[in-house]
Formats: structure tokens, sequence, C-alpha cells
């Protein structure tokens, strides 16, 4: 296989806390080593990364690949594209896929899909409940045999906390992460913004905080009750950061993410009726944005992931409260955690940690750094090169996204994924 | 963001929503509209101004009253007039809005005027209609009702003198009233002293006082003093989930009496954008009594909504040079 030398890069690998100028060395798929030339190497292919910055490549906790099932929104190859184009190696796809993701058959069909696109590591996250239905239990054993890593059950609600505390208590049974998507549908009641000003102002149904913040609570009562390993997927307002900060504290074994938008954008952005700014959980306000900022910083919140949600055009042409939800955000991903840097809201480093180290940790996989022996999953990139978001620079088939037309900072020159090149700009 | 409603000269496009419009064009509206008012008394009723025009009331949610008076204004100005109801199920989705959009727009419709169940529906018309096409809004969803907030402000401008003095009350269900946000955005842009709304939490907006506004619960304290009091009307679907306990118990707490109408100043109005639920939110005596203007706000209703659809269209013919 080919062996690779990538020289004259600014490591960044926050698991083996490197942070200088130096070398990378890959062969047979894997790291060989970082800095010291190995005997004998002679490198197939070198890749000057000067002015650059090389680090693992990202994991992302939650990309909808709208495949298989909704390939008129994107497909395994278009999205998975434009994941390597943003420098995410590996992906969490949420098991709301059609057909969902319960059974054996359709986590091969998964990875055979991707296989056959044949660029990032995929990561199917296997239905909690069948049919997403909330119900009954999805066949957890038989979905960890195929591969499964974790379970979830997507955005759907589930019928009763009974049923959520059996699900949670079976999956610690076999090992599997719960990853959950905090909501309480009584409450958020189809709204479409978040209730507070805009809301308001234009008459659209609100979703209060505590629609987010009553199913933490109760989500995080029941992983003491069950010892689940408990994942909360995209938080989005400050009280569920105070509670997951507290529980964190007694000792409670959960994480959390959050969806990079969540940290740049409120209510008070949002252009009237414009059906790119819907996004479930809706943004919310500068308070809750600085105390997720301020989360992160402080390690309340785990990691970064980018809710990938590509739509059609017809999916987003309508009034605002009838449109599908979601933000085409992969390729958005890199640059807006660089203005985070920027803003002075966290370190590159801690950044870059919350895009590789963290998430691989939190699903338990042997990735997200440049430890030799670890597969070669590398993400180079430029932190001050300027794109502005057009069709032209965009690869996902989705172009759902506030950020249209906007120039950003950070582009991703190579991804490597165990030692393929499966991205170079130009 | 571009005011969609003005076009480059500054002049109104599409009517949609009070918001971005100033105190001048709103003024001018009145004025307009107090021109053609004066008509409805004379013997030839009409104008020639839209002579020629298609005007499509396009109704997603069944009215009388503000279908028929859209269709008198337009009538009144010489225009075609043609409604068309389409029932909320057949098209809920905006990809079929906008077929029906699309096949009007080739019979060479000149204007529309919408009415929705949803909020944003009117300007989402307005952003995917043919350029020469101007849309007016007749109610979307919880968001807006813009030429019945100007009929209110014409029918306040008939019987008081200068809204800088003014304290209006607005009582009822603001939470999911269109007609009260637009009330709210016109009285502050013609800076109206003091704007009151009264109703129990369950039916107040999160964040109403960020409209510029004044949150009261308990409708004496709220009406002391008031010159305008804007009754809404109260569905009857609050009480099946759980906003309301009963009709009784609402009119009990924030129903208009005769002993409540005392606490305001002598010589103010009662308003109601209609229709008047009587015994749930006002006692019949007011609605008939010598206070109520009611049935003013109909009629005034004609002559606003042709202040708005001459502008419109004027501005729209400046678009063709």
């Amino acid at each position: 296989m080919t062996k690779i030398h990538i020289k004259n890069g600014h490591i960044i690998d926050p698991a083996n806390n490197i942070d200088k100028m130096g070398a990378v060395y890959i062969a047979d798929g894997k790291i060989l080593s970082i800095f010291d030339r190995p005997a004998n190497f002679t490198a197939d292919v070198v890749i000057d990364a000067e002015n650059n910055i090389v680090c693992p490549g990202f994991i992302d906790l939650s990309v909808r690949l709208r495949d298989p099932g909704k390939s008129y929104k994107g497909t395994m190859r278009s999205e998975t594209a434009a994941a390597a184009c943003s420098g995410v190696t590996s992906l969490c796809i949420p098991p709301d896929t059609s057909p969902v993701i319960d059974t054996q058959a359709v986590m091969e069909l998964i990875y055979d899909k991707s296989e056959k696109a044949n660029y990032t590591q995929v990561y199917p996250i296997g239905a909690l409940t069948q049919q997403l239905a909330g119900r009954e239990l999805s066949s957890m054993s038989a979905l960890k045999q195929a591969g499964c890593i974790a379970v979830s059950n997507a955005s759907a609600p589930m019928a009763s906390l009974m049923v959520l505390r059996r699900a949670m208590e079976y999956a610690s049974s076999h090992d599997l992460l719960v990853m959950y998507h905090p909501d309480e549908p009584s409450l958020s009641n189809h709204g479409c913004v978040h209730e507070g000003i805009f809301a308001t102002r234009y008459g659209l149904p609100g979703i209060p905080e505590a629609s987010e913040s009553t199913a933490v609570a109760q989500c995080l009562e029941l992983a003491r009750l069950t010892g689940c390993r408990l994942h909360f997927s995209q938080i989005s307002c400050k009280s569920s950061a105070i509670k997951i900060q507290q529980a964190k504290k007694y000792g409670l074994k959960v994480t959390t993410d959050v969806a990079i938008h969540q940290l740049h954008v409120t209510e008070n952005d949002i252009e009237p009726f414009n059906s790119n700014y819907h996004v479930l959980p809706p943004f919310r306000t500068e308070k809750d944005k600085q105390r997720l900022r301020e989360g992160l910083a402080n390690g309340t919140i785990d990691a970064i992931c980018s809710d990938h949600q590509p739509h059609d055009l017809d999916a987003k042409l309508g009034a605002f409260p009838e449109t599908e939800a979601g933000i085409s955000s992969l390729e958005t991903l890199l640059p807006l955690t660089l203005r985070l840097v920027q803003d002075h809201a966290i370190s590159l480093s801690q950044g870059i940690a919350a895009l590789t180290q963290t998430p691989a940790k939190i699903l338990g996989i042997q990735r997200g750094e440049l430890t030799p022996g670890f597969s070669a999953d590398v993400c180079i990139f430029n932190p001050t090169l300027s794109w502005t978001v057009n069709k032209e620079n965009w690869k996902s088939a989705g172009r759902n996204t506030p950020f249209w037309g906007v120039t950003l900072q950070g582009r991703v020159t190579h991804t490597l994924q165990s030692g393929n090149i499966i991205f170079s700009l130009n | 963001m571009t005011n969609l409603q003005l076009n480059r000269e500054g002049k109104l496009k599409h009517f949609l929503s009070i918001e971005g419009l100033d105190k001048e064009l709103l003024t001018e509206i009145l004025d307009t509209a107090e021109s053609f008012a004066g008509m409805s008394a004379q013997k030839v009723k009409k104008v020639p101004l839209l002579r020629g025009k298609t005007i499509v009331n396009l109704f997603f949610e069944n009215s009388t009253r503000t279908r028929t008076t859209f269709e008198l204004a337009a009538s009144r100005l010489s225009a075609d007039v043609v409604s068309i109801n389409i029932a909320t199920s057949a098209t809920s989705k905006g990809e079929s809005l906008l077929d029906t959009i699309r096949n009007l727009e080739a019979m060479h419709a000149d204007m529309f005027v919408v009415r929705h169940a949803i909020s944003g529906a009117a300007h989402f018309i307005a952003q995917n209609t043919a350029a020469h096409i101007s849309v007016i809004n007749a109610g979307d969803g919880q968001h807006a009702h813009p030429t019945q907030a100007m009929l209110d402000m014409f029918t306040i401008r008939q019987h008081k003198q200068d809204f800088k003095q003014l304290t209006v009350a607005i009582i009822g269900d603001i939470l999911h009233s269109r007609v009260a946000r637009s009330q709210i955005q016109a009285l502050n842009t013609l800076e109206t002293k003091e704007i009151r709304v009264i109703a129990p939490k369950t039916l107040l907006p999160s964040h109403v006082e960020s409209m510029g506004v004044t949150a009261f619960s308990d409708i004496e304290e709220g009406l002391i003093d008031s010159d305008v009091i804007i009754m809404l009307r109260l569905q009857k679907e609050r009480m099946t989930s759980a906003f309301l306990p009963s009709e009784r118990e609402y009119f009990k707490c924030f129903g208009l009496t005769e002993e409540r109408l005392n606490m305001a100043k002598p010589d103010a109005i009662v308003m109601h954008p209609g229709p008047i639920n009587r015994g749930v939110e006002i006692e019949s005596s007011i609605a008939d009594g010598a206070q109520s203007v009611i049935l003013q706000q109909v009629s005034n209703g004609i002559a606003v909504r042709m202040a708005i659809m001459a502008m419109t269209m004027q501005s729209s013919g400046d678009n063709h040079d």
C-alpha cells in the first residue's frame, strides 16, 4: 500500500498532547510514526503541508446521508464526498433512514453502499426501538453483532419513560451507548422556532427551553437508575448544559455534543421566514449560545458535530412552519469551529479535540488520534484560506444553509482515510 | 434584508405586515382611505382606478367578512375580482401552494389577496410570485393581519385626535392573534402613548413585552383611563387545549362588562375585529351600545382596503417603466 509522508505541517494531536511542527509517516493504512522518519521509509506520495495544520480526521457524531430512503435529498456518494472535503473521516448515521436501522440487514445495506462510495468510515447507529416507534425494543444484540456501537431513537419520541428505562437497561446489558435527543414532545408541541422574541413577533409556534431541559433531567435520572452509558445529542440551551454539568460532577457516565451552528446562530439572526433557519432544536438566545460555548471550553460539552441534514429544494420551499427542519452543515463544520477560536471561546487544540479525540472516546473506537498503529485518518487544513459558500465550492446535494453566499475562513486541503487520500483541494 | 414590501422608490409594492413600514406610509394609507370613505355615501360608488386589472382573492382559510370587504373594495376600484376558496387540506405543502400561484399567474392576475392558516404564507407567495404581481396579506396564521390593523387605526383616528395622547388596551387571546400583532406594530409606529395587553398568561406570547406593550392579568387595572378598548375573539378550541377552563370563567375574569367599562375614560371607544362572541368576551349591551364602533370598523374596512389596493397597484405600474 501507499506510503505517505506529510511534511512541514503544524501537527495538532490533542490525544497525544502534540502541538508543533513536524512530519507524519503513513504506511499500510496506519500511522507509522510522527516526527521521526522510520528506517528505510521511501514515500510514494509526499504532501507538503506548509502553512497548514495536520490533525486527526474528524469524527462526526450525527450525519444524515439520506441514503437509504431519501436519495433525492442526498446520496451515500454525494454526502460522504461532502464529508471527505470537510475533513470528516468517520461519521455516525442516525437510525431514521428508510428503512430504519433496526435490523442486521439494514446495517449491511449501509456498509455495502458506503464501501462502494469509498470515502468515509460510517457507523450506523442502531434504532433503540423497533421502527423508532418508541414502544418495543429493537434487537440490540443482533445489531451489535452487525457492528453497531450505539443505539438511539433519533428524534422520534419514546412512548413512555418506562420504555426508555427498559431500553436503557437493555442497551447497557449489551454495553451499547445510548444516544438520546432530549425533547419532551408535549412541550415542544410542533413548534418551529425558539419560544422567545422572534416567535412572539412573527406569530410562529415556539419551543420552550423546558421541552429540552425537562427531557435532559428525566433522562439523567434514568441513567442514574439504569447505569446506562448515556450521550445527549445536540443540546441547545443553557439549562441543559447546567444539568449535564452537575450530573458529571456527581460522577454520572454522561457525555454530550452540540451542533456547530448552535454555537454561532441565535434567534436574533433569523431572517424572517427564511426556511434555511428552520432547524431543530431551534436557534436559541445569545445567553444560550454563550453558555454552550463556555460548556465546550470547560468540558461540560464533549464534542462538536455537524448535525448534517441535507434537503432537496422543495423541502425548504414553503411557509416557514411547513418546511422541513435541518441544515446542510458538514462543509461549514471546520470554518465555524475555527471561528470559535478566533472569538477566543476555545483554543484551537480544544476545537480539534472536540472533533476528534472526544467523539472517538464517546463511541469507544480506536480513531481520532495520530498514534502509531492507529488508522491513518488525517485532516490537513489551511486555517486562513477564505472561501465562499457557493455552488462551485459545495459538494453536498443539500444547499440548505443559512451560510449560503457567506465567505468563511479555513479550508481542508487533504483528507486521508485509512491511508487513502479521499480528498485533496484542486 | 431589503424590505420585500417596498419597491425601489420606497413605494408600497406588497402589503404583508406593518413591520418595516414607517409612520409616513401608514399615514398615507389612512389619508388615502379617507378620500375613499366619502364615496360609499354617493350614488355611484365606483372609481375607475383599477379598470382592466384582475384581482384574485385566494382564501385558504374561510372568512366571510374579510373576503367580502376585499371584493367590494376591488369592485369599487373597477377591478375584475375572482374569489377562490381553497380547502387547506388540498394544499398543505408549499409545493402545491406554489403550483396554485403559477396557475393563477398564467391567467394574468395582477394582485393576490391571500389568507392562509400558516404564519409566513403571504411572504412566501410574495417572494415566489411574478415580479409584476402585488400581494396583500389578508391574514396569515398567527403572524399578521395588516389590513385589519389599518382599518382599526382608521377607526381610532376618526374618533380620537392624536395617537401620542392615547392609551389603548387590547384584551383577549393575544398569543394566537395575528390581529393583535399587527395592531401593536401599527400603534407603536403611530407613536401611541401606551399599549396594554390584558389576558391570562396562557394567552400571552412568552416575550410579549418585547413588542412594546405592558401586560396585565387584571382587567380592571388594565382598563383604568383607557381611551380605546380592543376586544379579541376567543376561539372555542382554547377550552379543549388547556388554555382556559371555561367560557364562563373567561367572561368572569376578562369579559367586558358595563361595570368594567366604567374604569376606562368616559369617552373610550370599544372595538372588536369580529365575529363577536356575545357573553364570552363582551356583554351584548356594550357591543350594541353608544361607545361601540364595531360596525364602523366593518364599513371602514372597505375604504382602507381600497386605499391599500390602489397604492400597491400604483407602485406596480411604476415598476413597468
